[in-house]
């Protein structure tokens, strides 16, 4: 029998054989072929740990920090070790109550599973972590993590230096190869964003192996693969922070924007847009707070009005066509021309003039004569020469945009308009063919079609002060650690301006100068320096209730000093504040006199310090727009105690209250005024800015004047 | 070396198969290294966590070390004790079975074990393999048996699968299958191959039940068989019994089809067997209409719903990641995440598969071919029929965990709880296979006795 079967042995050893051979084909399919078990595997087990470098330190010209780290504490909860947590203590510290912390357990248990760590509430405020920190040992699972955060120590230069959130997925999208995660921070707005690839440093990664739960269980092959975080270079401002907190001031509960150059450098010394908020809103927890408040303000103190509102200069622009005048030649310094009140060179006696005279070029200026500028307007662009308006309006035009005007000056914040500069297409649409420098007479005295930002203007200020050349208006004065992207070298440039000689600029400055000793400005002297400046009035107006209604004017002001080897050139506005020397002008020459001497010492300008920053301009349709928001919300508050109470003869007198603030502030304000963005003012709360001068917002009637 | 060792040893131990021995300590060396990579964390002192005795690799170690004293006994013992004490052994094992039912401790839900106190316990079913081999070849090797013979089929057959039986019956299904191997030994000491045919067939129509949609299925047997009537259509004049025998077939095989596979995997699998053995084949098997399920909703209101080929995922990850060369020794990721449940036990060729990749896995198997040609040659060499049929039973059984445990880890096989002979953790299942391999080196240093 067993001789027989013993074939059956080789059978058995072949099967045997072939068995082994499926399971090694097996394997090669797995190990071989199947990459994707590789990837699984990596995906599975090795965690990416992003090591964040501290962001880069901004300094202003002084040394002085003013945007810097600061560490602030997460509250991390690990729920599986979360076990005899004195709960009702915690709740107490917290202020939450327990429904809100079971739920908040139960949501991290849900999102992250109960073994990891989780943020239970983030960015902790100091008082709160000082609570917590006291009590820690009663909270087994929970411990506090330290995380840097943005902070502003001077509380200055918010719509300057920006701020950083947390990326959306369009942000992901726009830079996605530059290694951005969900989660991660990066600059919104300002200097934040424009340097942030400087600010932000580089970004190491660790990789841990982690187990099945998500553990991390150690380094990944000892950190070999590892790369370290280098932390982001600093940056050093032209800023002067202690100008920029006086301009910010100064500003309080008014609506417009400061920019002052050093026009040796061009850099920006402050940039004040106002309203503005404390920087540090928008920071670790207060952020969530404040940013829905800030975004709905009717008077939109996000926004940095400096670069991002265009306005008409007004007479402002008169020195830019008293330089083109006097370059090309129809007028000369002596050039007399009368003015009896209104320009009639074109026939209909527009522009009105306000103080009659028979001025010469130095006197024009300090007078800002509408006639005088208009006439000049008109000889330039009618000159022989061009054989036509389109010709004219180019020249024109030429030297304006080597004066910055017109264009994006390129300065180092982010949403700068570029103003404008009409050409002769655009009248042509408009007039015909045939049109002719009387069209356009308006622009003369800088209230036509011609838009500048202020930055703009300070350019223009600065390079007249420097007698036809500027630099790019910048912000940041150095990296520390080298410029490697070049991202300075534009401001390093010499602009100049066409062919203007320098006897001309000796001219207008002559003419400026004036302005300050005897003309418009001579209310804003600077008690000993030369000061040379330019008002300017601006009419405008602004849609209410769908009809164009004329609001009160734009104060303007430009200036520089001293007139000698000037170090300071400035450019201001304040909206609907009226004529240009009562507000703006003196706003501008305590800012100089602050830069200048370093400090304000003498009892009556400090006087008119603290006078001009209780002085409140804010324009009356945002006040009303304001108003009806807080009346709105007022109302919701009492309607909302009525339903509580139940009683029927309130509910009739609180809606009572409702309809009668609804008829003080009549109708939903759509728009801004005009020569704003025209972005829609939206009423709401707004109790994170300036919150002093919510106290000047009383529920009457806003004053004119 | 071995020959060395052989002439050395001559004298004190005569016939030894050094290779085997050999072998045998390369693959629990490797196991206690597997074990040592699948519970290492960086930072800890590798001789005290050794010698400690508080990882499962250093009890591993004392395990084997313990086995090596019991291999002694069983060297210095005589072989004629094995085949006088065969039957005695076989009943003692059955009956420590069914003591289980009495005494037994539930472990990973069955309930299997008999614990020995002190943290050990001992599981009947893995030492009865012994026994069974035991009595299988005193049964065989009997000269009145004649195996040519149904009666004597059927009690082998009855021998072998009595413990499994009884395994099943404690919920331990994996245990009882290895009994199923022995069926491999019948067929070389003389089982009719249509015997295996049919089971092979059988086990193919099983899973074309699971795979193909049942009325397709229906109807290809049935074409199937209409063809059979046609061709057979000369061969039936002669025998008029092929027709009926052809219907009955196919009226067998429809019903398994229709019927009893159904039957079986709502009524008599647990859920979760179910749906392992669908997904082995890549189907999902619907929980509700599992009768077990059904019972535990009725009570719990909520059946645990967990996914059921994680382990199989995880433990194609690891393997699969391993690569051509693998990641290195203990550099799996894997296995230091510990992704891979039970890899210490049932997965523990994971971590081979892992550390070492194909090249690894290819010599490892190698040595493990290797040992089972090595023991059935031996087995072929012996005089007498019980040493033979022995060996035969230890080749099997080997064979069968290790093919059973590997295509499970690779995706190859549901899921079942078998070790990997020698490798797995764990004191029973190592020292059974010790002294299983051992009692054949102590028969096989005899082989020119006549045992019967």
């Amino acid at each position: 029998m067993s001789v027989f079967n013993q074939s059956r042995s080789g059978i058995i050893q072949i099967a045997f054989g072939f068995v082994f051979l499926v399971i090694i084909g097996q394997l090669v399919n797995l190990q071989v072929f199947s990459a994707k078990y590789k990837l699984a595997a990596e995906n599975n087990a090795i965690y990416r740990k992003i090591i964040y470098p501290d962001r880069g330190i901004i300094y202003d010209r002084n040394g002085k920090s003013i945007l810097e780290n600061t560490i602030m504490y997460d509250l991390v909860v690990t729920p599986v070790e979360a076990k005899g947590v004195d709960t009702i203590g915690l709740c107490n510290l917290m202020e939450i109550d327990t429904v809100e912390f079971k739920r908040r357990m139960k949501e991290i248990s849900f999102k992250n599973g109960i073994v990891r760590p989780s943020v239970f509430e983030p960015l902790l405020s100091p008082e709160m972590y000082a609570r917590l920190n006291e009590n820690m040992y009663k909270f087994p699972g929970f411990i506090l993590s330290e995380r840097s955060a943005r902070t502003y120590p001077y509380g200055v230069a918010a719509n300057v230096l920006g701020y950083i959130a947390e990326v959306d997925s369009n942000f992901l999208r726009k830079h996605a190869d530059e290694g951005y995660e969900n989660g991660d921070y990066a600059g919104i707005t300002g200097l934040e964003r424009t340097y942030e690839r400087i600010l932000m440093g580089e970004r190491g990664v660790k990789r841990f192996i982690r187990d099945n739960k998500s553990r991390i269980q150690g380094p990944f092959e000892n950190g070999n693969y590892d790369t370290a975080a280098v932390a982001g270079k600093n940056l050093h401002l032209s800023l002067d922070a202690e100008l920029q907190k006086l301009g910010e001031k100064l500003m309080t509960n008014k609506v417009g924007s400061i920019v002052a150059i050093d026009p040796r450098t061009g850099g920006i010394l402050c940039m004040v847009s106002a309203p503005t908020y404390d920087p540090n809103y928008l920071t670790g927890g207060q952020r969530r707070r404040h940013y829905g408040e800030l975004a709905l303000d009717p008077r939109l103190p996000l926004i940095n009005r400096t670069v991002s509102s265009k306005y008409s200069p007004g007479s402002t622009f008169k020195t830019i066509v008293g330089i083109i005048g006097l370059t090309e030649g129809v007028i000369n310094a002596n050039t007399r021309i009368g003015c009896s009140g209104a320009f009639y060179g074109c026939g209909n006696g527009k522009p009105k003039c306000l103080d009659p005279g028979y001025f010469d070029f130095k006197e024009g200026i300090a007078h800002s004569c509408n006639t005088f500028f208009a006439t000049v307007y008109k000889r330039t662009l009618d000159q022989e020469k061009f054989g036509g308006a389109d010709s004219g309006l180019k020249t024109f035009n030429q030297y304006a945009y080597s004066f910055g005007l017109g264009k994006r000056l390129g300065v180092d914040v982010p949403s700068e308009k570029n103003g404008n500069l009409p050409i002769s297409s655009y009248y042509r649409k408009i007039f015909g063919r045939n049109w002719n420098s009387c069209n356009i007479i308006s622009n003369s005295i800088g209230q036509g079609e011609v838009q500048t930002t202020i930055v703009q203007l300070a350019n223009v200020m600065a390079t007249i002060a420097n007698r036809g050349y500027y630099y790019t208006p910048h912000l940041v004065d150095s990296i520390e650690g080298g410029d490697d992207d070049g991202l300075l070298d534009t401001f390093k440039v010499k602009h100049y301006t066409k062919d203007v000689p320098d006897s001309i600029f000796q001219v207008v400055q002559d003419g400026m100068q004036a302005v300050m000793e005897f003309g418009t400005g001579a209310a804003a002297k600077v008690p000993g320096v030369v000061v040379c400046g330019k008002t300017g009035t601006v009419q405008n107006s602004a849609k209410v209730n769908g009809v164009m209604t004329k609001q009160k004017d734009h104060a303007f002001f430009g200036a520089f000093a001293p007139r000698d080897n000037p170090r300071i050139a400035i450019a201001m506005i304040c909206e609907n504040a009226g004529f240009g020397a009562a507000s703006s002008a003196p706003i501008a020459s305590l800012l100089i006199e602050k830069y200048l001497k370093d400090s304000i010492v003498e009892p009556d300008r400090k006087a008119l310090v603290e006078e001009l920053s209780k002085k409140n301009l804010i324009p009356p349709l945002m006040r009303q727009a304001m108003a009806r928001m807080d009346s709105i919300k007022l109302a919701k508050q009492l309607l909302l105690q009525q339903k509580e109470k139940e009683e029927e003869d309130t509910i009739e007198e609180e809606i009572k209250i409702d309809t009668t603030s609804e008829d003080f502030a009549p109708k939903p304000l759509k728009h801004k005024p005009a020569k704003d963005s025209g972005r829609k003012a939206v009423a709401y709360s707004n109790a994170a800015i300036l919150t002093d001068e919510r106290k000047n917002i009383p529920h009457k009637k806003p004053t004119k004047g | 070396m071995a020959t060395s060792t052989h002439r050395n040893n001559n004298q004190i131990s005569p016939g030894i198969d050094w290779v085997i021995v050999w072998v045998y300590a390369a693959l629990v060396a490797i196991g206690v290294l597997c074990i040592f990579m699948v519970e290492y964390k960086p930072g800890i002192n590798v001789l005290q966590s050794f010698l400690a005795g508080k990882t499962n690799y250093s009890k591993q170690l004392m395990f084997s070390s313990i086995c090596v004293v019991m291999a002694m006994f069983i060297l210095l013992a005589d072989s004629k004790l094995f085949t006088a004490f065969a039957n005695l052994m076989y009943t003692f094992g059955i009956l420590l079975m069914l003591a289980t039912f009495v005494i037994g401790k539930s472990i990973n839900g069955s309930k299997s074990w008999i614990p020995l106190g002190g943290g050990f316990n001992l599981q009947p079913a893995e030492i009865c393999k012994i026994f069974t081999s035991l009595a299988l070849a005193k049964f065989l090797s009997r000269q009145e048996t004649d195996f040519t013979r149904l009666r004597s089929q059927i009690i082998g057959g009855c021998l072998s699968l009595a413990p499994a039986v009884l395994s099943v019956l404690q919920n331990e299904t994996g245990l009882a299958l290895v009994y199923f191997s022995f069926f491999i030994v019948m067929y070389r000491e003389g089982l009719p191959p249509g015997l295996l045919i049919i089971g092979f067939s059988f086990a193919a129509l099983v899973i074309a039940t699971l795979v193909v949609e049942p009325n397709t299925l229906a109807i290809v047997l049935t074409v199937i068989a209409g063809a059979t009537i046609y061709f057979t259509r000369r061969a039936r004049k002669r025998n008029r019994n092929l027709l009926a025998t052809i219907l009955v077939v196919w009226a067998l095989c429809v019903g398994v089809q229709r019927f009893a596979v159904p039957y079986i995997f709502n009524n008599v699998f647990q859920c979760y067997q179910s749906t392992r053995i669908f997904s082995m084949v890549g189907k999902d098997y619907d929980c509700s209409q599992n009768r077990s399920a059904l019972r535990r909703t009725a009570d719990k209101e909520k059946a645990a719903k967990k996914p059921d080929d994680y382990n199989v995922r995880q433990s194609k990850i690891a393997i699969g990641s391993g690569g051509l060369i693998g990641k290195g020794f203990l550099k799996g990721t894997q296995t230091r995440g510990k992704y891979v449940p039970e890899q210490h036990t049932d997965f523990i060729f994971t971590s081979i598969g892992e550390a070492f990749g194909l090249a690894g896995c290819g010599v490892f198997l190698g040595l493990y071919l290797f040992l089972l040609l090595r023991i059935i040659n031996t087995a072929e060499k012996q005089r007498s029929i019980f040493s033979r049929v022995y060996a035969y039973c230890v080749a099997c059984i080997l064979f069968f965990h290790i093919v059973v445990n590997v295509c499970m880890t690779i995706g190859l096989f549901p899921i079942i709880g078998i070790t990997l002979p020698l490798i797995s953790y764990g004191g029973s299942s190592l020292l059974s296979f010790t002294i299983l391999i051992f009692i054949l080196i102590r028969l096989d240093a005899d082989r020119q006795m006549v045992l019967r």
